[in-house]
């Protein structure tokens, strides 16, 4: 195991290598999904706070 | 033709009677250009490697620092809403103010360029060649330089954003225009190199004034 | 033509992509675990760069990543300009950062590949440098689109400069290649010799098809959050409208 993780002594290459693609791809994926719910949490705002047309007319 | 001859008349005389847009532009290289004995010692043989080079970068540098001039007057003022509605081509009228451009700053940096190459060690064998690749490539920077110049109209800190945008674009043309004179230097010769700095200005000439055509008439959308 | 049409209107991107996502997404993780499994476990070494070659099977299909989404931003930005498709004029922006991220991903990868191997962080080789002008490409094309308060005056503009940058591409290229092999530095990324072993190979596509799924799944994350905040904006300013 010890051999296999020293990846014949590249290790301290190969390893920040793939430890930055993962943290890459879900840097974006967070990212990505942060930005949907923020943009979707707003427009749910903004339908609550807007006057219903219907309603007024009504009244 | 009159209205390319008017337009590159009209731009030409703004600059002239400012004058001290093509000073500043040949100010910036020459000083630019003194900066690298300082950085890498007066050695003339490390400088003599490296001075085509220096002369390319700084020429480049000192194109890009001039390029928010071309429209942003014009579009501060109103004029460049004229232009756009004008009923004369407007890649045509682009293109006047890109060789009013290349007059004003191109070719002083050309008229410049052998002084600063002899200061820095050049062998004068690569002076000639150094003109010539200078007057093939330099009409690439302005014309790819105008895109540039009218995507950044209006933007924050235009005049820097439109250099950055053009850099990375006009990268062949220091690559060529360097290779050039060293091709020369080292007895290869330039023509290759200089009929591809030519071939890049020929793609450039018709289609940079047709795409600055269409992000001037975004900007004033 | 008329099958694009289809997806022109934003509610039926929006239906479409829905029943997409769930797929790519799980192609993604399919593609990456098996990708990942075989780059680091069920692979040979190289017989000249030993365990290192690893890094190429996540540094290759970075660089081919970050030249696929710019080619579908230029896309997007030229079906934008012509039909000026909803869908379109926001696909750029939303695929930029992604780009980004892959083109910086790949230099770095370079340079751990490179270390090893010469001794220094960095190589002026050919297909690095390419991929750092590739990165400044991607760099300008953000800080335009963001230098704008207008959105859409920083969408347009920033459509230009995609299609003005792929054209250029090509040239960018072939005159850094000129100017490698003027200068003749050694080509640091050869794997397995001239022809690539098939053990290698394997990983590398799927790592590549991994990343494809991925970037389409965000591609639909991002797309739907730029629509939402699209027809947002336009019925905001649509009421400041009706109180003026």
């Amino acid at each position: 195991m010890q051999d296999y993780l020293a990846m014949g002594g590249y290790a301290v290459f190969i390893w920040p290598a793939y430890g930055l693609t993962v943290l890459a791809l879900i840097g974006i994926l967070w990212s990505s999904l942060a930005t949907l719910r923020s943009a979707e949490r707003r427009a749910a705002h903004f339908e609550a706070a807007r006057p219903r047309r219907r309603a007024r007319r009504d009244a | 033709m009159t209205a390319f001859l008017a337009t590159i008349g009209r731009d030409l005389r703004l600059s002239l009677r400012q004058g001290s847009d093509a000073a500043m532009a040949i100010l910036f290289f020459v000083l630019a250009a003194t900066l690298f004995p300082f950085g890498v010692g007066p050695e003339p043989a490390l400088l003599a490697r490296i001075a085509s080079g220096i002369v390319w970068v700084t020429a480049l540098l000192a194109a890009m620092l001039s390029l928010d001039r071309m429209f942003l007057a014009d579009y501060e003022d109103g004029s460049l809403e004229q232009l756009v509605l004008a009923p004369q081509p407007l890649a045509l009228l682009v293109l006047g103010k890109v060789a009013a451009h290349w007059l004003s700053t191109g070719l002083p940096l050309i008229l410049v360029a052998p002084v600063l190459a002899l200061m820095l060690a050049m062998p004068s064998e690569g002076l000639p060649v150094l003109l010539l690749a200078m007057l093939l490539g330099t009409p690439a920077l302005s014309l790819v330089g105008a895109i540039g110049a009218a995507l950044s109209l209006g933007a924050r800190r235009g005049g820097t954003l439109a250099a950055l945008l053009v850099l990375p674009l006009v990268l062949p043309v220091l690559i060529f225009g360097v290779s050039a004179v060293e091709a020369t230097l080292t007895g290869l010769g330039p023509r290759p190199h200089l009929l591809l700095l030519g071939a890049i200005t020929a793609f450039a000439l018709p289609l940079a004034p047709l795409v600055t055509a269409l992000a001037l008439r975004q900007a004033v959308e | 033509m008329v099958a694009l049409h289809r997806f022109a209107n934003p509610a039926r991107f929006l239906r479409i992509s829905t029943a997409i996502l769930p797929w790519s997404a799980a192609a993604t993780l399919l593609l990456l675990g098996a990708g990942f499994y075989f780059a680091l476990f069920d692979s040979p070494p190289d017989y000249q760069q030993g365990e290192t070659v690893r890094i190429m099977y996540v540094h290759v299909p970075s660089a081919w990543l970050a030249l696929m989404i710019y080619s579908v931003m230029a896309g997007a930005s030229a079906v934008a300009l012509i039909w000026r498709h909803p869908v379109a004029e926001l696909t750029a922006q939303a695929a930029a950062p992604v780009g980004c991220v892959f083109t910086a991903l790949c230099l770095v990868t370079g340079s751990l590949w490179g270390q090893p191997e010469w001794g220094t962080w960095w190589v002026w080789d050919a297909r690095l440098t390419s991929v750092l002008v590739l990165f400044f490409l991607y760099l300008g094309y953000i800080a335009l689109v963001n230098a704008f308060d207008d959105p859409t005056r920083g969408a347009r503009a920033g459509g230009i400069l995609a299609m003005v940058g792929f054209v250029n591409v090509p040239i960018i290229k072939f005159s850094v290649d000129w100017w490698n092999t003027l200068h003749q530095p050694a080509s640091v990324f050869r794997a397995g010799g001239p022809t690539i072993a098939p053990a290698m190979l394997l990983p590398l596509l799927l790592m590549a098809a991994g990343f494809t799924t991925f970037f389409v799944s965000i591609l639909i994350v991002r797309l739907r959050a730029a629509l939402i905040e699209r027809r947002l904006r336009l019925a905001q300013l649509g009421q400041e409208a009706e109180l003026v």
